[in-house]
């Protein structure tokens, strides 16, 4: 199974409207929204939900009241400020046990927090979708971002791609969508935060050697812009496989919860389609040369 | 002016959390642009800010001093996030593991660990006119910026003006470390299905933490209802809505801040600044 | 020798378990006498580090050799340091796999075969 990750360093370029689309084209593929803190491709797709569960992503100290003494070395040793007046703020604590390693009365255990759901979810076709809900405030979203891949993983029968819509940014999350796949697709936008932050999602995935490509989505928004995006793709070999335009048919879409697909003769959609055949011409020429 | 801090957030990335941030530290003039979405720091492409200076932020990360260590194991054995290994004669130390919560320090019986600096990222102190500016900047492979918020939380703790903080994005534990202790939260949503999907998520995270908020609708004009009637059933008010126009985001696409193109949005922001101002008064 | 096996269950007829941090058990095999031991891997509750923490596990019971497969970098890293080579396992049970290393033909792993485990993973 080929393993597409959609990133964008800078939200709200496309992304998701790009993997949503790429779903309603791509026959035989699994759809992985590894955006857990706004998973926002089931909306579209509109998945009936087969199975859910919870996931553990984090341990949390917890002070028994009955034996504290208050003698307050936990909070004195603490290095997240994660505890005050005796009690534990579990959106500071890191988990690390240190309190409970020191208590000189065993007051403190760690217990595993709940810090999210998994979803299996099928649309009316059939076809695949997983993804996850963090809680609000919880920590360790890369986590969750590796549990839904290996979930999606697990799901796969025969399908011959699993298309990942990334989180955004740089961080933990965006390693974690993008680790061990056989393709990067960057959806950026003519615009110099979108040009930033493409920039600097492509030096965080750059020791995977993973190959990048990119898509510059309503890129006749600032031809300028995205004529510099382009050179300097080139200049770093990575080929732009897509070029999206500023299209009102998207925003009538999204603002009434449709799919491209509805739209057949926008030009976004062509465009989209011209894009997988792109990226599926790299895919090939790299399997032949493997 | 006494100190107020007021938060940007959105749930969803790409909303116009940085437009209105930069847009409202702007007309506000005296105020304290400070740009806490480390992993994407955009703010000084439109505010352009003469940076003062530069400095590092690290973590401390244990190295072992051999003379001392006995290979006990204990250190390895306390920490949680398997960033310790013991081979036959060393301990390996992962430093992208470690979450430097000091426990292998703390637990060695033979005072065999150090704490060493590593550098994950820098902030930036600069101005621009009377509008003074900080950012913090993740470096890449970095798991997570939340010391940078940490370090940032301490610079602007005494600050005699308005803070506005511009937030990352979605719902994380870092999004709590830069809103914290905020006077007042302005959540930044565009009227689509999935802007109310992720505002909601941001909502609950803003009520969870006790903190006023008022709802700005970017890219409005059409089905702005979705947001409102939420809005209203929620019982938040809806500050401001900036329509959506071509050449605002033209605009936008090169750095240009919009009260600067368009009259109607620097009116709109006028009465979004006063607004916010008069709501933390009360 | 003493070759540890990633494992879905507690004997030799056991399916070997493609994860390596998250294998439910590890088999330890003395490769000539077929006498094994099975340990939990308690690892795979921990939220962090399991590759590592694993890997130590397995380090404490001394063994020369290992069986499994997506052995993440972390876990490669200690294994090269400790001078314990890592072999791919087949999509067999515990036994076969064991009896393809003694004929020298199950595959060295040298590099890791998934980008691993970061800081919050």
């Amino acid at each position: 199974m080929k393993q597409i990750a959609i990133l964008s360093g800078k939200g709200g370029t496309g992304k998701t409207t790009v993997a949503a689309t790429l779903s309603t084209i791509v026959k035989n593929k699994i759809m992985a929204d590894c955006d857990v803190e706004a998973p926002n491709l089931n909306i579209i797709l509109q998945g009936e939900i087969v199975e859910k569960y919870d996931f553990y992503g984090k341990e949390t100290a917890v002070i028994d009241k009955d034996k504290c003494i208050e003698c307050g070395l936990c909070e004195e040793l603490c290095r997240f400020n994660a505890i005050s007046n005796f009690e534990v703020n579990p959106y500071y604590c890191e988990g690390c046990g240190l309190c409970m390693y020191k208590c000189p009365v065993e007051a403190i255990k760690m217990v595993e927090e709940k810090t999210g759901h998994v979803i299996y979810a099928k649309t009316k076709e059939g076809e695949k979708v997983v993804y996850a809900e963090l809680f609000p405030g919880a920590d360790g979203s890369g986590k969750l971002v590796t549990e839904v891949r290996k979930k999606a993983k697990e799901v796969a029968e025969e399908e011959e791609y699993l298309i990942i819509d990334g989180a955004p940014g740089i961080g933990c999350p965006v390693l974690a969508s993008a680790t061990g796949v056989d393709l990067v697709l960057i959806v950026t936008e003519p615009t110099l935060s979108g040009f930033a932050d493409m920039k600097r999602v492509m030096s965080a995935i750059e020791t995977f050697k993973v190959p990048v490509t990119v898509c510059i989505n309503k890129w006749d928004l600032n031809k300028e812009v995205s004529e510099e995006i382009e050179n300097y793709c080139e200049q770093n070999g990575i080929p732009v496989v897509g070029r999206i335009n500023f299209d009102e048919t998207v925003v009538k879409a999204l603002k009434n919860l449709k799919s491209l697909k509805d739209y057949p003769e926008s030009v976004a959609y062509r465009q989209i389609l011209d894009m997988w055949e792109n990226i599926k011409r790299i895919l090939e020429e790299r399997a032949v040369t493997q | 002016m006494e100190r107020i801090k007021i938060s940007v957030l959105s749930g969803k990335g790409g909303t116009g959390k940085t437009t209105v941030s930069v847009n409202l530290a702007k007309t506000l003039k005296e105020s304290f642009y400070v740009d806490c979405d480390v992993e994407e720091p955009n703010g000084y492409l439109f505010l352009n800010p003469e940076i003062e200076y530069e400095k590092d932020v690290n973590v401390l990360i244990p190295e072992i001093d051999y003379d001392k260590c006995t290979l006990c194991g204990e250190c390895v054995k306390a920490c949680r996030f398997g960033a310790l290994t013991k081979l036959i004669k060393k301990i390996l130390v992962f430093d992208h593991l470690c979450h430097s919560c000091g426990a292998c320090y703390e637990i060695c019986p033979y005072n065999a660990i150090r704490e060493v600096p590593k550098k994950i990222g820098t902030i930036r102190k600069g101005k621009v006119d009377t509008l003074d500016f900080i950012d913090g900047r993740l470096n890449y492979g970095e798991a997570t910026g939340v010391p940078i918020l940490r370090e940032i939380n301490k610079m602007i703790k005494d600050v005699a003006k308005p803070v506005i903080v511009d937030s990352p994005p979605g719902t994380s534990c870092s999004v709590i470390h830069s809103i914290e202790g905020s006077d007042f939260c302005i959540l930044v949503t565009e009227p689509t299905p999935y802007g109310l999907h992720d505002l909601d998520l941001a909502v609950q995270l803003v009520k969870e933490m006790n903190i006023p908020m008022g709802i700005v609708i970017n890219k409005a004009g059409e089905r702005d209802e979705l947001i409102e009637e939420y809005a209203q059933k929620e019982g938040i008010r809806v500050l401001a809505k900036i329509p959506f126009k071509r050449k605002l985001a033209q605009a936008y696409s090169t750095g240009k801040l919009l009260i600067e193109v368009d009259e109607e949005i620097k009116s709109i922001f006028g009465r979004l600044a006063s607004d916010v101002l008069g709501l933390i008064k009360k | 020798m003493k070759v540890a096996v990633s494992s879905q269950g507690k004997t030799l007829e056991s399916h070997v378990d493609t994860r390596f941090g998250r294998a439910q058990f590890f088999i330890i095999v003395d490769t000539e006498t077929m006498d094994y031991k099975v340990v939990d891997n308690l690892a795979v509750a921990q939220s962090s580090g399991a590759g590592t923490r694993a890997a130590q596990t397995l380090l404490d019971e001394g063994i020369e050799a290992l069986i499994s497969s997506n052995v993440g970098p972390n876990a490669m890293e200690v294994f090269k340091a400790a001078e314990i080579p890592v072999y791919k396992a087949v999509d067999k049970d515990v036994k076969t796999n064991i009896e393809l290393l003694k004929k020298g033909e199950l595959e060295k792993i040298t590099e890791a075969t998934n980008h691993g485990h970061h800081h919050h993973w």
